[in-house]
């Protein structure tokens, strides 16, 4: 353990950011939750309620953003110090964005709560969301304890996302296909599903900014995407 | 640390007898010196004798009487867990607790804590890993010590659901540490959630069976009232269709109990070549039914992981008689194991594998959602429920173990549950 009982000021800023940066991924979960579950109920109340909330984790972006440059400014942060500073303005833009792709989906559930639609539609959806939201506790979690031991894993999990994320992909074009009156409705869940896919992606950025803080190394290499929804074509007969 | 415990402690008590007992020492020590003023004895015996009177009356062995101080109430209780270390105390309570100072670093984690969350570094903020806003505003009541009592409800619903009611209380006085206790609240929780999740499963799952019932009662009862063809054809259909919706309620009911199952991890050692022999035995009269022979490929060596054989065995029964329904063309099912001790130590693995026509790409990520079906017309011929991949995916989630279907086209496919390497017991 670091000899860091005595709390002097500068230990005070960097618990700020920390605790900013608990605030934000609470709040991009609950988000995002909250809107997959609002869409799946055709719940406007709580639609709203997640719109609104994105204020508040703009407000706590900002903190961090301030924050971070006075000390990088006053302190002039070496090595572990710096690391942590500039990954919290990362991990926090990531957040940032995962509230905003929560917010997104919450606005389309007015437009898809005018018909009722087949629970089949939400099925793959909500399963979709588990994954993301199982990706973002993870590296969320890896934040907190700083241990690197199980990053490797969003990576895969990072895969499972774009797999199922292209076959609901199909499945949507499917039921378009079927029925025209459908389109508006699949067009809307097809977005959604990208925010959700995008927010897998955002998950991954965390997991790599975390790897950075804690080993000081960058993540070995990506490999190739596994999204091949842009591979999708309807079959013409 | 504990020497200097004791030896304060011992003063302490040293200082109490003493007090009890100061008429009877002064009597002596009195006693004492007008001996030695009277020349009866020399000075320095005189002094023994003093030191020794005092010694016996401090920390000779005395009555056992409540003290007469105004911390009276208080004192047996404490002095009675003084000798005890705080880490046992913790240690020895089964719901998990932390203690946390002021900003919310982690101070100590008892072993129920570390079980539940993962691992705890001392230093690590609390706020960090439990971040949701009911716990942060619950975390900064308590340290500006606002009115108690401070209770939160901490819900995780990934990977699997759990439920926490977390009471956060000060330690002692001016300590600045607290000391949150998580009462597990899974149990009532999911009692509650199974009853709902039922209903909607079972109304919307049984709607279709039962409107077809309906149906043809109707049509019995109406045109086809003489027909003793046509009575007989829909009274078939009518009894596969119950049998299906018994089906269907069997099997919602081992998912709702697998959820009901609180978060422990499975302790008793199993080996999983004795599993895999129970469920070929028990599936091979399904798979002759359908013309499939079932190939057992398993290594010399017991195979044993962390686990419940039960589950365990539901799990493959499970895959294997998807792959005697759905590969029946191909004639064969193999099963096989891997220890997983070679140079990777990935960890035991079974994979059931099939020959039939495979599954297409796209429905593969989603074969393990409920009622997900690649082609309901072969599923329901099949008496699929569209439930059992779901039941696998959610034992194996207990298991921390991940399954991976593979299916090139045109060559079948292949479940394969990858068991984690730390669970094995293979040495």
């Amino acid at each position: 353990m670091k000899s860091d009982h005595i709390m002097n000021a500068y230990d005070q800023e960097l618990k700020f950011l920390a605790n900013r940066i608990a605030f934000m991924g609470g709040h991009a979960e609950r988000m995002v939750d909250q809107a997959v579950q609002a869409l799946v109920a055709s719940n406007t109340d709580l639609a709203r309620k997640v719109v609104a909330d994105d204020m508040a984790l703009d407000e706590a972006q900002r903190d961090i953003d301030d924050k971070a440059v006075i000390i990088i400014a006053r302190r002039q942060p070496m090595a572990d110090d710096l690391r942590e500073i500039i990954g919290a303005i990362r991990i926090s833009s990531d957040l940032e964005r995962v509230g905003d792709l929560g917010k997104n989906i919450a606005k389309r559930v007015v437009s898809l709560s005018d018909a009722a639609q087949p629970i089949q539609l939400f099925r793959g959806l909500e399963a979709l969301a588990q994954l993301a939201l199982t990706q973002l506790k993870e590296v969320l979690d890896a934040y907190a304890t700083r241990s690197v031991a199980r990053i490797g894993q969003v990576r895969d999990r990072d895969d499972d996302i774009d797999a199922m994320y292209t076959s609901l992909f199909r499945e949507l074009l499917t039921y378009m296909m079927e029925d025209p009156r459908n389109i508006a409705s699949c067009t809307h869940l097809l977005f959604c599903a990208k925010n959700i896919e995008r927010i897998g992606d955002h998950a991954t950025n965390i997991a790599e900014t975390v790897y950075h803080i804690v080993t000081g190394d960058q993540m070995p290499a990506e490999r190739p995407k596994e999204d091949k929804s842009h591979k999708v074509v309807i079959p013409t007969k | 640390m504990a020497v200097d415990e004791a030896i304060d402690r011992w003063m302490r008590r040293g200082a109490s007898n003493l007090r009890r007992a100061k008429w009877l020492v002064a009597t002596g020590c009195a006693a004492i010196v007008v001996l030695a003023w009277l020349g009866g004895l020399d000075w320095p015996v005189a002094g023994l004798a003093l030191a020794a009177v005092l010694a016996v009356a401090a920390f000779g062995p005395g009555a056992r009487a409540p003290l007469p101080t105004s911390a009276g109430a208080a004192a047996p209780a404490s002095a009675g867990l003084q000798p005890y270390s705080a880490e046992y105390l913790a240690a020895a309570i089964p719901d998990p607790l932390v203690m946390i100072d002021q900003a919310g670093a982690i101070v100590h984690a008892n072993d129920a804590a570390r079980a539940a969350f993962g691992d705890f570094r001392a230093g690590t903020l609390i706020q960090l890993r439990f971040r949701t806003p009911e716990f942060q505003s619950f975390l900064s009541g308590l340290r500006e010590g606002a009115a108690e009592p401070h209770v939160t409800d901490y819900a995780e619903r990934v990977p699997i659901e759990r439920w926490f009611r977390v009471v956060g209380r000060p330690l002692g006085h001016g300590t600045e540490l607290f000391v949150l206790v998580f009462k597990d609240q899974s149990e009532t929780r999911r009692i509650d959630r199974m009853r709902s999740d039922f209903i909607a499963n079972a109304s919307h799952e049984l709607r279709t069976p039962l409107a077809s019932v309906a149906g043809f009662i109707e049509t019995l009862r109406g045109p086809a009232r003489n027909d003793a063809k046509a009575r007989d054809h829909f009274l078939q259909i009518m009894q596969d269709q119950t049998a299906r919706m018994a089906r269907l309620i069997d099997d919602l009911l081992s998912l709702s109990r697998l959820e009901m199952k609180t978060y422990a991890a499975p302790s008793r050692a199993v080996d999983l070549r004795q599993v895999i022999d129970r469920v070929i035995d028990a599936m091979n009269h399904l798979a002759a039914e359908v013309g499939v022979t079932i190939v057992r490929e398993v290594p010399p060596v017991p195979v044993e992981i962390l686990g419940q054989p039960d589950e365990l065995i539901q799990v493959f029964e499970n895959l294997v008689e998807n792959a005697c329904k759905y590969g029946q063309s191909g004639g064969k099912v193999v099963v096989s194991l891997d220890a997983g001790t070679g140079a990777e130590a990935s960890g035991p693995s079974v994979t059931v594998r099939d020959f039939g026509p495979g599954i297409p790409e796209e429905h593969i990520p989603r074969l393990t959602e409920r009622f997900y079906r690649v082609d309901a017309e072969t599923s329901r011929a099949q008496k699929g429920t569209g439930l059992g991949l779901a039941i696998v995916k959610h034992i194996l989630t207990r298991y921390n173990a991940r399954l991976t279907i593979r299916s090139p086209s045109g060559e079948g496919a292949a479940f394969t549950v990858q068991f984690p390497p730390s669970q094995s017991r293979s040495s």
